[in-house]
C-alpha cells in the first residue's frame, strides 16, 4: 500500500522535474530565437540615423508566456490526455441513446437563436444590445449563410469553387443599383438579386463544366477577380472604387425604421434607436440562414440533390447511371450562387454603402474555409465553424486588456488572421475532416422507428 | 435469326492518335450471356466503354434495339437501360449501400425502388446487411455485388459487366459468376461480360469474343473455345486456378 503511494508521488515530482526542464529548454530556445526580432528592434531618428531600440521587457514576456506554456502541457495537459487514453482504452464500449439534446440540437439552436435578441436587450438594454446583434449576430449569421451556400457547390457537389464571393456582389451591386437608379423595395429586389446572381453562376458554369479539382477552382478564381474588376471599372453604374452609398433601408411589411412619425419606434410608442432596426436585421439573416439549411436539407433527399452527391464521388459513374452530369453541375452553381445573391443583397442593405472592397478573394477564402473547417457537407459543422471563426475574431475586438502587455500601440484586429491561420491549422491537424466529418445518410429503408417511439414518450411523458 | 439487341460494326476508337480498336464486330442477342476475353491492354475495356460512349467510336457504328447509339452521349445511352457495372466498380464510396442502390434507380426516380432493392438484396444477402454502411468501407467483393446491384436498379435490357472478377478471392468470383448466372436464367437478363478470368467467363457463356490487340481473332459458343487449343495455350494453360 504504502509502496504504491510512494510510487504514484514520485512519479508526481518526476514528472514535475521534467516539466521544468523543459519549460527552461523551451525558454532558452524562445530566448535564442527572439533575440534579434524582438529584443533588438532597428528604428530610424529624427536625423535619419539608424538607432537601435532595446525592448527587454517585451522579450521577457515571450520567454516568460513559452516557459509557462511549456510547463502547464508538460506537467499537467500531456499526462491528463495520456489518462484519458487510457481510461477510453480500458472502459468497455458503451452504447449510449442519443441524449436529448443532441437529438434536438437544430431545434435548440434554433429557438435560441430567435430568443437571442430579447434576452440581450433585457440583459444590456436596447443601445447596448447594437454591438452583440450587429457585431456578433448578423455578422456571425451572414457567413453562416454564405458558408451554405457554397457548400451546396463545394460540399455536396464537390466543385471547388474559389470566386464564391463574385455572387455575395452580383447579390449586393443587385439590390444597391437597382433601389438607387429605379426606387424599387428590398423585398422585391431580393428575389430578382438570387436570380440575377443565379444567372452568374450558370454564367460561370458553362465554361467550366469540364473542368475539375485545381483547374475548376482557378478558373473560379479568374472569375471572381473578373465581377471585382468590373465594379471597380464599369465607372458610369458603380460609380467605381467610390461605391455605392445611401442605399434604401428595409421595410417590415411597409414600416420605415427611421425617426419619422409613422416610423418604427413611433408606431409602438418606443424611444427612437437604431438598435430595432438591426434586431429587425438579424431576424431577416437568420429567417434566409434558416431557408438555406432548410433546401439544402430538402434537396438533398431529392433526386438532384442525391445527384449532386453522386457527381462529388464520381461523375463517370453518374453518367453511366443516366445522370446529365450537365444540367446536375448547373444546378449545384446556380442553387449556390442564388443563396450567396440573396446573402448579397442583405449585406447591402444591412450596410447601406457597397464598394468593390468588400468583395476580395480573402472573402471567399474565409468562407471557403468555414465550409472546409465544419466538414463538407455538414450543416452544423459549418454553423459552428462560422460561429468560430466569425466570433473569434469579433472577439479579439474586445481584447484591450492586452494593451497592458504590448504597449498602448497593439491592436488586436490586427492578428485576426493570424489567428484565424492558426485556427485552421489545429482544427486541421486535430479534426482532418472538420468538426463534423461524417456525412448524415439520407436513404433508411425502415423509418428510425426505436427513436421516434422514445421521441414521443420524452415529449409527452 | 431475329436482329441483335446490340449490334457493334466495325468500330475503330481512338486515344488521341493511339489506334485502341481497329475493326470491332461483335453482336449479343436478348436472353444471350456474351463474353469478351483477352490479356491486358487488347481494347476489353475500351470496347466496353465504346459501347457507353465514352470515349465515342471514331468510324463504325454501334446500334441497341436497332436504334444507331454511336453518337449519343453517354447518359442518354444509359436510358436506354443499357446498366454498366464499370471497371474498378466505381461505386460512391461515401454515400451507403442503400443510397448507392437510389442512384442506380434514378432513371425511374425510385418508382420501383422498394421492389428492386428487395430483390438486389435477395440476390446478394451480404448487401442487404450492409445496407447503412458507407459504400466505401465494404470489401472487394461486395463492391462488387454493389456495383452489380446498382447496375440492376436500373432494370436493364443490356447489363455491361466490366471485370467483375478482378482481385476477388476465387470463391467470391464463384458467388458472383453464379449471380450472373442467375439473373440470367430466371429473369432472362442479357449480359455482355468483359474478363481476364478466361475459363470462368468461358464456362458461363452462351458465346464469347477473343479481342487481340484491338482485334477480334475468334468467336464461337464458350464451350468450343474452351476446347480450342489456341485459346487454351494462350489464356487458360497457367491461368487456371
Amino acid at each position: 500500500m504504502a509502496n504504491v503511494a510512494s510510487t504514484t508521488a514520485s512519479a508526481g515530482t518526476e514528472v514535475t522535474a521534467r516539466a521544468l526542464r523543459e519549460a527552461v529548454f523551451t525558454g532558452l530556445i524562445t530566448l535564442g530565437l527572439f533575440f534579434l526580432f524582438v529584443g533588438l528592434k532597428t528604428d530610424q531618428n529624427i536625423r535619419n540615423e539608424l538607432i537601435l531600440t532595446e525592448r527587454w521587457g517585451l522579450l521577457a514576456t515571450f520567454v516568460a508566456v513559452s516557459m509557462v506554456g511549456r510547463f502547464l502541457i508538460v506537467a499537467y495537459v500531456q499526462p491528463w490526455l495520456a489518462q484519458r487514453k487510457a481510461v477510453k482504452a480500458a472502459a468497455p464500449e458503451i452504447v449510449k441513446g442519443e441524449s436529448f439534446f443532441s437529438r434536438n440540437l437544430s431545434k435548440i439552436a434554433i429557438v435560441a437563436l430567435v430568443l437571442y435578441p430579447p434576452v440581450i436587450v433585457a440583459l444590456v438594454g436596447v443601445q447596448g444590445s447594437l454591438k452583440w446583434v450587429d457585431n456578433f449576430g448578423i455578422q456571425i449569421l451572414i457567413y453562416v449563410m454564405l458558408a451554405w451556400g457554397l457548400n451546396i457547390v463545394v460540399g455536396l457537389a464537390g466543385l471547388l469553387d474559389l470566386g464564391y464571393v463574385a455572387f455575395y456582389a452580383v447579390g449586393a451591386y443587385s439590390y444597391a443599383l437597382l433601389s438607387s437608379y429605379f426606387g424599387l423595395s428590398f423585398w422585391v429586389l431580393l428575389p430578382v438579386a438570387g436570380i440575377l446572381a443565379a444567372l452568374w453562376g450558370v454564367i460561370l458554369g458553362f465554361p467550366v463544366l469540364r473542368l475539375r479539382g485545381d483547374y475548376l477552382a482557378i478558373v473560379t478564381l479568374a472569375f471572381g477577380e473578373i465581377i471585382r474588376l468590373v465594379l471597380i471599372n464599369w465607372t458610369e453604374v458603380t460609380k467605381g472604387t467610390f461605391g455605392v452609398s445611401g442605399i434604401a433601408k428595409a421595410t417590415l411589411f411597409g414600416i420605415k425604421f427611421d425617426a419619422s412619425k409613422d416610423g418604427f419606434a413611433a408606431l409602438f410608442g418606443l424611444p427612437m434607436s437604431s438598435a430595432y432596426y438591426k434586431i429587425f436585421l438579424f431576424y431577416l439573416i437568420l429567417g434566409l440562414a434558416l431557408l438555406t439549411a432548410f433546401v439544402t436539407i430538402r434537396l438533398r433527399r431529392m433526386p438532384v440533390g442525391r445527384a449532386w452527391e453522386a457527381l462529388r464521388e464520381d461523375e463517370i459513374a453518374c453518367r453511366s447511371l443516366g445522370i446529365n452530369t450537365v444540367t446536375t453541375k448547373l444546378t449545384a452553381f446556380a442553387t449556390g450562387a442564388m443563396f450567396g445573391g440573396f446573402a448579397g443583397s442583405f449585406f447591402a442593405v444591412r450596410q447601406g454603402f457597397v464598394s468593390p472592397e468588400s468583395f476580395v478573394f480573402l472573402e471567399s477564402a474565409v468562407i471557403l474555409a468555414i465550409v472546409v473547417l465544419g466538414g463538407m457537407g455538414s450543416l452544423t459543422g459549418i454553423a459552428v465553424a462560422a460561429v468560430v471563426m466569425i466570433g473569434g475574431t469579433e472577439i479579439l475586438r474586445e481584447l484591450t486588456f492586452l494593451k497592458v502587455i504590448f504597449g498602448p500601440a497593439f491592436t488586436p484586429e490586427l492578428y485576426r488572421m493570424l489567428i484565424f491561420g492558426l485556427a485552421m491549422v489545429i482544427v486541421m491537424v486535430w479534426k482532418p475532416r472538420g468538426f463534423v466529418g461524417s456525412r448524415e445518410p439520407t436513404a433508411f429503408l425502415h423509418e428510425r422507428k426505436a427513436i421516434s417511439g422514445s421521441f414521443t414518450k420524452e415529449g409527452h411523458g | 435469326m431475329t436482329a441483335p439487341l446490340l449490334s457493334v460494326r466495325g468500330v475503330e476508337t481512338y486515344y488521341g492518335n493511339i489506334r485502341a480498336l481497329s475493326g470491332v464486330d461483335v453482336e449479343v442477342h436478348r436472353g444471350e450471356i456474351v463474353s469478351l476475353i483477352g490479356a491486358n491492354g487488347a481494347g476489353k475495356s475500351t470496347l466496353m466503354m465504346t459501347i457507353c460512349g465514352s470515349p465515342q467510336a471514331r468510324t463504325g457504328s454501334i446500334s441497341f434495339e436497332g436504334q444507331e447509339i454511336t453518337r449519343l452521349p453517354m447518359h442518354e445511352i444509359a436510358r436506354l437501360r443499357i446498366a454498366q457495372s464499370p471497371e474498378g466498380r466505381r461505386i460512391f464510396p461515401r454515400m451507403t449501400v442503400l443510397e448507392n442502390l437510389q442512384m442506380g434507380a434514378s432513371l425511374d426516380n425510385l418508382k420501383h425502388f422498394k421492389d428492386d432493392v428487395e430483390k438486389v438484396f435477395a440476390l446478394f444477402p451480404r448487401l442487404k446487411e450492409r445496407q447503412a454502411q458507407r459504400g466505401g468501407t465494404l470489401s472487394g467483393g461486395e463492391q462488387q455485388m454493389l456495383s452489380i446491384g446498382r447496375a440492376l436498379m436500373a432494370r436493364p435490357k443490356l447489363l455491361l459487366l466490366d471485370e467483375p472478377s478482378l482481385g476477388l478471392a476465387p470463391l467470391i468470383v464463384k458467388g458472383i459468376f453464379e449471380a450472373i448466372k442467375k439473373l440470367n436464367n430466371q429473369e432472362g437478363l442479357t449480359v455482355f461480360l468483359v474478363e481476364q478470368n478466361a475459363f470462368g467467363a468461358l464456362k458461363l457463356s452462351d458465346r464469347a469474343y477473343v479481342l487481340v490487340n484491338g482485334k477480334v481473332t475468334m468467336s464461337g459458343t464458350g464451350k468450343d473455345l474452351l476446347a480450342n487449343p489456341e485459346v487454351r495455350a494462350a489464356y487458360l494453360e497457367g491461368g487456371r486456378h
